[in-house]
Formats: C-alpha cells, structure tokens, sequence
C-alpha cells in the first residue's frame, strides 16, 4: 500500500468520519471504558434466563436419561443433530470473513472480523454442545479422544466419519480461538495502556507485553497470513466432514455426492446471515456506524445472496438427481420431503432460504438496516429447517412402512435449543462488553485507505 | 556498557519511513519502531529480513501430519486391528480427514508457540516505549547509540526529520 496505490477515482474509504488514529482508539475502547447502557443490562438478562432454562433442562435429562427427547426407534437423529449442524454451520462466517476474505484481499473485512470470530467461537461451543448431550452419558465423553487407556488400550475407529468430526470441530474450535486471540493481541494491548487498576492488570497479563515493534509486526504479519491460509482448508474441511456424518450413510436423502460443496455454501450462508443480524443490530447499539458502514452491509448481503443461489441450485439438484436416478427409495424420500406429513417445513424453507434473500437484488434493501435484520433472521429460521428437513424428513419414513413414524421435540428438546441460543448471547454479550469489538490496529491500517495524505475522503 | 536507546516520536508513516530509510543509508544502528500498525515499507526502510515463520510452519504441518499417519497406522493395523464390517484395516482415504485436521493443528500452534518464543511474547512482559504512543498515534523510532554514534548526534538527526518529542534511555 503505497502512497499512491491509495488515491484511485474509483476507491470509496473503508471508513467513514474522517477519523484520526487516535479518534479510532478512542471510538472502539469507549463501550468498554463508558460500560454497558440499559439495553446491554436487558439483553444480558434476556440470555441469561434462557441460559438457565436450558441449563436445568439439560442437567435434567442427563439425571433422567435422554427417555426425556421425543426420539423413538426410527428417528435416532433429529433435533439435537439440527442443532449441531445449525450452529456448527453458524461459526463458520467468522472464519470466512477472517481467513478467506484476508486472502482475497477484500479490505472492508477489518470492521467486523473481530465480532464475526468471535461468533464464530460462541457458535462452535454452542453446537459442541449437542453431541455430548446426545451420548446420553457426558461424563464419558473423553472417551471419542484416542487416549492410552486399561482396555488393551482399545483405539477408536478411525474410520468413522463421526470420529473425524470429533477431530475436526476440535481442531477447528482450538485454530479459530487462537486466530482470534493472535488478532486480538495488539488491541489487547492498546485497551491495557488506557486502563487502570484491574482491567489494566488483566489486559497487561492477557496482552503477553506486546508493544508495536516493527520487528515484531513483521512476523506477526506472516503469522497472520499462516494462519489464514491454514484456517481456510480448515473452515472448508470442517462442514464437509459434517457433511459426511450422513452422506456416508445409506440413508435415501443422505447418501450424496453433493452433500460437501452443499453444507458447506449453506453454512456461509447461515453464518452470513447471522453475522449481518447481530452487526446490524450491534453498530446501531455501539454507535459504530463510521465502521460499520452500509458498504459493508452491502458487501455481506452480496455474499449472502450469492450462497443463497448456490443453496438454492443444492436443492434443485437434489431432485433432478432424485428423479434422474430413477433410484425408487430416493425419489420416495424427495417427494416425501416435498408432500409428506413434514411438507409444511419444506416449503417454509423454501421460502426462506431462495425467495426471500432475492430480496438483497435491490440495493435499497442491502443497505438498509431494517430490511437486512429480518431477512437474515427469516435466512436463519430457513437454515434450520433446512437441517430439520435433511435430517428427520429423511429418517421418519424409512425402508420399512409398519416403522413409519412422526418425530414431534419434547419439552426437554426445545429447551435445550433456547438454552443454546442464551449460550450464545451470553457470550456475545460479554464479549461487547469487555474487549474491543473491532479490530484497531487493523482499522488504523486501512483508514487512509482511498483518502488523499492530509485526510478527507477522495471522492468528496 | 549497554549502548543508550534514542526514540524519537513522528507523527505520520510516511515521516517515520523516511526517517527509518535515512537513518538506514547513514549507517545509523536501528534499534526498533514503535507503530499502531504494520507500517508498510517501513520493514525495507528498516532493513529488516523477512519473517521465516514459513518455513517453521510447514515444518510444524509435516511433524502433524506424519504423527497423525503414523499413529493412525499404528493402532488400526498393529497395536489393535478392528474389524469394522469387513472393511480395510489400512484403508488409507479414511486417514486422511483425521491426517488433515491434526497437520493444520500442529502447524497453527506450532507457529504461534514459535512468534511467541521469538519475540520472548509472555505474560509479564512490559511493552518497551508504550509511553510514547506507538501504540496509539504515534511513530516511533527508536536508535541506538554506538559505533561512534553519540546520543547527540542521533536526536538532532531525528529532531531534522520532523520528530515532534525525543526521548533517551539506557538500553538493555
């Protein structure tokens, strides 16, 4: 980034306000230093009672055993699965944003990769979450890690696609926690020269004595590169191995070649669709709109829409292979899908996942909060469902018509869902709270972006 | 003797690289800059050689990727063959995904392990210079007085480029 790389007629700054550096600290460390307004005392008491709800709920099938779900002997998978794919899929638009976007060198990245992570991170222990309840007894749990043990040692199968998912979601929690923190490290900083007294204590600790050396830059830079370049395979190889949970199966419904490419567009398209409700509701909130500009909403819907039609062509080609195959267990399961009993949450999907993000054509609609917060909440629900309908639609009615059986959640089930939902505001919600929400070094790093040297923007 | 530690205070990149490049070309010892964000160019000006955290990752990849192998290998066709529906015992695609997942594992924490350790990056650590704003606004440069480069002579060189404040410490 050369002086004059910078001045093109056709480059828009990334951020808006004519900001100085030091205006840029002090933008993005006040909601930390001011402390949190009404609004973060009701949400945080929001999350916390649905935390609660579910915390009980789970301690109380874990008491009571897992009799407590609605899952009988056809449907073993259902909505506990859902949620695992629905949030697993959901952390994976941080490190899109972070990893992939940095590669393809799309600037704009900088005001929301740090929120964008950290979802990321909230969603991946939300979905964790889910397969250890579902072993039925937690406390077990170590045993999907190949540890020596007193049996032999016995090793777990390591041609399991659900061992390859333990390694996997580990892998990708334990990278994108440290892509995160690595990130975090000179903002840590900066927060830890303002302070005083504990908070200045703890962001000295946490903040390892970083202190800007150009000698340290330089390696950092190459770290960061490293580890976007590894997170990238990483976030691609995570969903597809999800991914291959059911297409290794010898389910009608699951057993396709086009699962990966499919699961892993629709979990962008999940996260995306995330991402842009909390930013549009946090930069309103945090006062952050110079940051988070309606550009950079504009450029997430465009992402959005864009996996929406890839999702979209998914599931068509699902049923031109279900109807080409002239496979007659495939087609039952599709046109089940689309007629059965479950039909009503097929074409609600429908409805959220294609026709609604057509929407995000219109600039209008991209760059207005108030149409982009309902259609990626819609976007969210039709992910779900999507899930839902892969899932249980594809189990409920199996080779055997005397099995043929409804899947209704019990009480226990959808508690356990809200309770994930608190999980994860929670932790945004502190997140907001106590570290600093966008990246500022990385901010100060592109704010002379497409401004002349004295300030201003170019196109002003 | 410990050689005194001149840092000079810019208010701008573009005046800390020229100051940076100057200081290079007349043979004055850098000691380290102070910024809020990688100054780019401010590396060349520096002198400084690139980052070989490369070559440490891909090393750190390799020994992930042959234990995982290796250990995979291992159990499944010596220490405790399973048999799993009549399939392979060494049924090599099936190795892969875990093979993958623990490469870029050791690679990522590997790396990190070794910025940390190179840069002695620990909690404890004090920041050097963080009075003077380089993590703020500020461009700080920092020389070093030796070689016949008298502390003197170093504040009017970084006084002459445009350093609005000039501090002297002893090095360590």
């Amino acid at each position: 980034m050369s002086g004059h790389a910078r001045l093109s007629e056709l480059r828009r700054p990334l951020i808006d306000g004519n900001k100085t550096l030091r205006r840029v600290t002090d933008d993005v460390c006040a909601p930390i230093e001011r402390g949190p307004n009404t609004s973060w005392y009701y949400g945080m008491a929001a999350a916390l009672t649905a935390l609660g709800t579910g915390a009980f709920l789970v301690a109380d099938q874990i008491w009571t055993g897992i009799g407590t779900w609605g899952l009988n002997k056809t449907v073993g998978w259902s909505w506990d699965i859902t949620n695992f794919v629905f949030w697993v899929g959901i952390g994976h638009a941080g490190t899109l944003i972070s990893a992939i976007l940095f590669l393809f060198r799309q600037r704009w990245r900088t005001s929301v990769n740090r929120s964008a992570e950290a979802m990321t991170i909230f969603a991946v222990m939300c979905a964790g979450t889910f397969p250890l309840i579902h072993m039925g007894r937690p406390w077990l749990a170590y045993w999907v890690f190949p540890y020596p043990n007193s049996m032999g040692p016995l090793w777990v199968n390591f041609r399991s696609p659900l061992l390859w998912d333990v390694f996997a979601i580990s892998t990708y929690f334990t990278v994108s926690a440290t892509f995160w923190y690595i990130g975090l490290l000179p903002d840590l900083a900066v927060v830890a020269e303002r302070a005083s007294g504990l908070r200045r204590k703890l962001f000295k600790l946490l903040s390892l004595g970083w202190d800007g050396s150009m000698r340290a830059w330089l390696h950092y830079e190459q770290l960061y590169l490293l580890l976007a370049g590894l997170a990238t395979p990483l976030v691609v190889s995570v969903h597809t191995i999800v991914s291959f949970d059911f297409a290794t199966s010898l389910v009608p419904g699951w057993h396709t070649t086009i699962f990966p490419p499919y699961f892993v567009c629709g979990a962008i398209f999940s996260g995306f669709a995330m991402v842009l409700t909390l930013m549009v509701v946090a930069r309103q909130v945090m006062s952050f709109e110079d940051y988070i500009t309606a550009r950079h909403l504009d450029a997430m819907c465009k992402i959005t829409l864009a996996t929406s039609m890839i999702v979209g062509l998914a599931y068509g080609t699902e049923l031109f292979s279900a109807w080409y195959g002239f496979n007659p267990y495939e087609r039952f399961a599709f046109l089940n899908r689309m007629l059965g009993p479950y039909r009503g949450f097929y074409w609600v999907m429908i409805f959220c996942n294609v026709l609604v993000p057509q929407l995000l054509w219109f600039k209008r609609v991209r760059t207005t909060p108030a149409w982009i917060l309902p259609i990626s909440i819609l976007i969210n629900v039709g992910m779900w469902l999507e899930r839902f309908t892969i899932i249980t639609i594809s189990l409920h009615r199996d080779y055997l018509p005397s099995s043929w059986i409804m899947y209704w959640p019990t009480y226990h089930e959808v508690g356990t869902f809200i309770g994930s939902l608190g999980l994860f505001f929670t932790c945004f919600l502190l997140f907001c709270r106590f570290l600093p929400m966008i990246a500022i070094s990385e901010v100060k790093g592109v704010l002379s972006y497409a401004r002349a040297p004295e300030g201003g923007a170019h196109d002003a | 003797m410990t050689p005194e530690l001149v840092a000079g205070v810019f208010a701008t990149e573009e005046e800390i690289t020229a100051a940076a490049d100057a200081a290079r070309r007349g043979g004055l010892p850098i000691h380290d800059a102070y910024v809020p964000y990688p100054v780019h160019g401010l590396d060349r000006a520096m002198g400084l050689t690139p980052s070989a955290l490369g070559k440490i990752c891909f090393r750190f990849g390799m020994t992930g990727l042959t234990f995982a192998l290796g250990f995979e290998y291992w159990c499944s066709l010596f220490d405790w063959p399973m048999n799993v529906g009549g399939k392979s015992f060494s049924a090599s695609p099936a190795l892969l995904p875990i093979a993958f997942e623990l490469t870029v594992l050791f690679a990522s924490l590997g790396t990190v392990a070794t910025f940390f350790y190179i840069r002695g990056l620990k909690p404890g650590k004090t920041p050097a210079f963080a009075r003077l704003g380089g993590l703020d606004d500020r461009f700080v440069l920092v020389l070093r007085a030796e070689r016949g480069a008298a502390a003197g002579a170093l504040e009017k060189f970084l006084r002459e480029r445009g350093a609005s404040k000039i501090e002297t410490e002893a090095g360590t």
